[in-house]
């Protein structure tokens, strides 16, 4: 009888063994996660207040100083790379859901993909040459254009993908009643598909927001405020980038609270954004 | 196409029947006839509009390319192929051997996915088989895909204050030099920026598994495990692959949190303790120094050989997961 069960007495132990196994790995990812969400937030929380984030960073050896020079920059950085890439990319997105099988949706498609896994670092290396060398010097605008370049196909995908799932009796409906092509496409279909369209672009933004790589030839950072696009301008990553790597204390405190800021923006975004797809429920 | 000309003919048709009328309809004829051309006209515009869009895209990948290509050419012609072999790196005395760079990369990414796979292949099974539904594997799947949304230049920040010092007394326990900063350090970082990918693709192809399948399994009295281990995991199998193809390409192009731990040295690297150097992240480092035209077009020739691996494996990954959605 004992002989007879232990095979598959055996079976059932591995079975709750891997079981167990599964859970142990799948759960332990999350640590590394946290334990970064709860440094940064521990180690900069504290260095944030008023005059952090209105004065720009003071000299080696002065204590204090903030990083309103590269908050502003960020921002001024990642809206025009947003105004640049969300038009752009939705009206792609809407080519590439409109224009399922012609040849040059094939390879615009194709393209997309591309684009979406090349590594930012090379987006930095070509923006450089078609921005900064021709031009004759850093420039926040070239830094822009390179985080656009990056956003594109964020966009354009999520806005294919939301457009793609509307039915068709929308579209039908809309030209049987007379309406032009681009009337239907404007008043009808991109309305419907709102919501897949927002969430996209604000995955992209939260995406660009602590990319550091593409702005390290273009936007190169700078020490002073700047509001100039055709100036250096400093943002957020790259001070933390410059800060994080300098021998100095009181850099590395700029360099927390900056982290904390970017940290907190970027996981706030993409937990909105979380939110609002499943409220909308919106498949992306 | 057809059905829009035919439109605009019965645009036009409706405003010629209006001339009939009297004095008001001809300015009511006018303003319509006005109307529907500027409607026409703006659709056209619209639709060259749209025509742009998706040529931009193919011009804007294929100007990337060739720009590397262009910028490149100094450095193939003055180096050749042996650029790729050459195992010393010394801009000062102008020797560029990219060898100690593509080591640099293999290692940290392979490294990374070694480490990485057993846990995003688990959160994949956990997800995708044994708790789909609930609110603790959402909230799961929801902080594992928040791993891909932290900025890589704070996870490298956080490297340099958190893991390097560990690193450093865990190789001074096992006998290495204590640097701290190195490929295992640089690997461990990637291992977690990586997780999310093969794992979110793991989960979705687990879910697509027919349970027909799996029933017919069960129904023959296999363990739930034994389910997972000779029916699941076969049938996914190259979907777990194209996972793995797209955490690979994004380990292989990662440039800021590497380039932070690394250490940044250009000699090949003796153990996996030492320090060294990627591609991306001697890129990173040096592009704004390289003076001379042959320093800067070799890191572009980095460049362009970084792209072209992640291109191919992006590609192959993504085809693979479209033959596997499409059966």
């Amino acid at each position: 009888m004992k002989a007879k069960n232990s095979p598959v007495r055996f079976r059932i132990g591995k079975n709750g063994f891997f079981k167990g196994v599964v859970i142990a790995f799948a759960f332990s990812c999350v640590i590394p996660l946290l334990f970064i969400l709860a440094y940064i937030i521990k180690a900069g929380i504290t260095k944030i207040n008023w005059n952090f984030l209105v004065n720009v960073p003071k000299p080696v050896g002065e204590s204090g100083g903030g990083i309103a020079n590269a908050l502003l920059g960020s921002i001024i950085i990642i809206a025009v790379a947003a105004v640049i890439a969300i038009p752009i990319g939705i009206l792609g997105g809407i080519y590439l859901s409109e224009n399922r099988k012609s040849k040059l949706a094939y390879w615009a498609r194709l393209s997309i993909d591309i684009l979406q896994g090349v590594p930012s670092i090379v987006i930095g290396i070509v923006a450089y040459f078609w921005l900064v060398k021709p031009f004759g010097g850093f420039s926040s605008v070239s830094g822009s254009i390179a985080l656009a370049i990056m956003m594109l196909p964020i966009v354009v995908r999520s806005t294919e993908e939301t457009l793609k799932l509307l039915p068709d009796t929308l579209r039908e409906a809309g030209f049987a009643l007379g309406m032009p092509f681009h009337r239907v496409v404007l008043k009808v279909i991109v309305p419907c598909g709102i919501s897949g369209i927002l969430s996209g672009v604000m995955l992209s933004i939260a995406r660009i927001a602590g990319e550091t790589a593409p702005l390290l030839f273009t936007a190169f950072g700078n020490p002073y405020l700047s509001t100039s696009l055709t100036k250096p301008m400093q943002s957020l990553p790259l001070l933390i980038f410059n800060y994080a790597t300098s021998p100095y204390n009181d850099w590395h405190d700029l360099a927390w609270g900056a982290s904390c800021i970017l940290l907190i923006f970027v996981l706030v975004l993409n937990i909105f954004t979380k939110i609002i797809t499943r409220k909308w429920k919106v498949q992306l | 196409m057809k059905t829009f000309e035919n439109e605009a003919v019965i645009a036009r048709g409706d405003s010629s029947r209006v001339i009939t009328g009297s004095n008001t309809g001809k300015l009511k004829k006018t303003n319509r006839e006005k109307h529907s051309n500027r409607q026409i006209w703006t659709e056209s515009v619209f639709r060259r509009l749209l025509f742009i869009m998706g040529v931009l895209m193919v011009v804007l990948v294929l100007g990337i390319m060739f720009t590397l290509i262009v910028q490149s050419v100094p450095s193939i012609k003055a180096l050749g192929a042996g650029f790729l072999w050459g195992k010393v790196w010394d801009p000062v005395r102008d020797i560029y051997g990219a060898f100690p760079f593509l080591l640099g990369t293999l290692l940290t990414s392979f490294l990374a996915l070694a480490i990485s796979i057993p846990f995003s292949f688990a959160v994949g099974i956990f997800l995708g088989e044994y708790y789909p539904k609930g609110w603790l594997p959402d909230l799961l799947k929801n902080t594992v895909e928040l791993i891909a949304a932290v900025p890589s230049v704070i996870y490298g920040f956080w490297g340099l204050a958190v893991l390097v010092p560990i690193v450093r007394s865990f190789e001074s326990g096992i006998g290495e030099p204590p640097i701290g900063v190195g490929i295992f350090t640089s690997s461990l970082i990637l291992s977690i920026m990586i997780i999310p990918y093969a794992a979110s693709l793991g989960r979705s192809m687990i879910q697509m598994v027919p349970s027909h399948l799996k029933e017919a399994a069960y129904s023959l009295g296999a363990t739930r495990w034994e389910v997972i281990k000779s029916v699941i995991l076969p049938y996914v199998k190259s979907g777990l692959f194209a996972g793995v193809l797209l955490s690979l390409g994004r380990a292989l192009g990662e440039t800021m949190a590497v380039t932070m731990v690394i250490g940044n040295t250009s000699g090949i690297p003796k153990s996996i303790f030492a320090p060294g150097n990627t591609m991306a992240s001697v890129i990173a480092n040096e592009f704004t120094e390289a003076d001379r035209t042959v320093y800067l077009s070799a890191l572009i020739e980095l460049g362009l050989v970084l792209f072209l691996v992640t291109v191919v494996i992006n590609m192959i990954g993504k085809k693979i997961i479209s033959r596997f959605t499409n059966d």
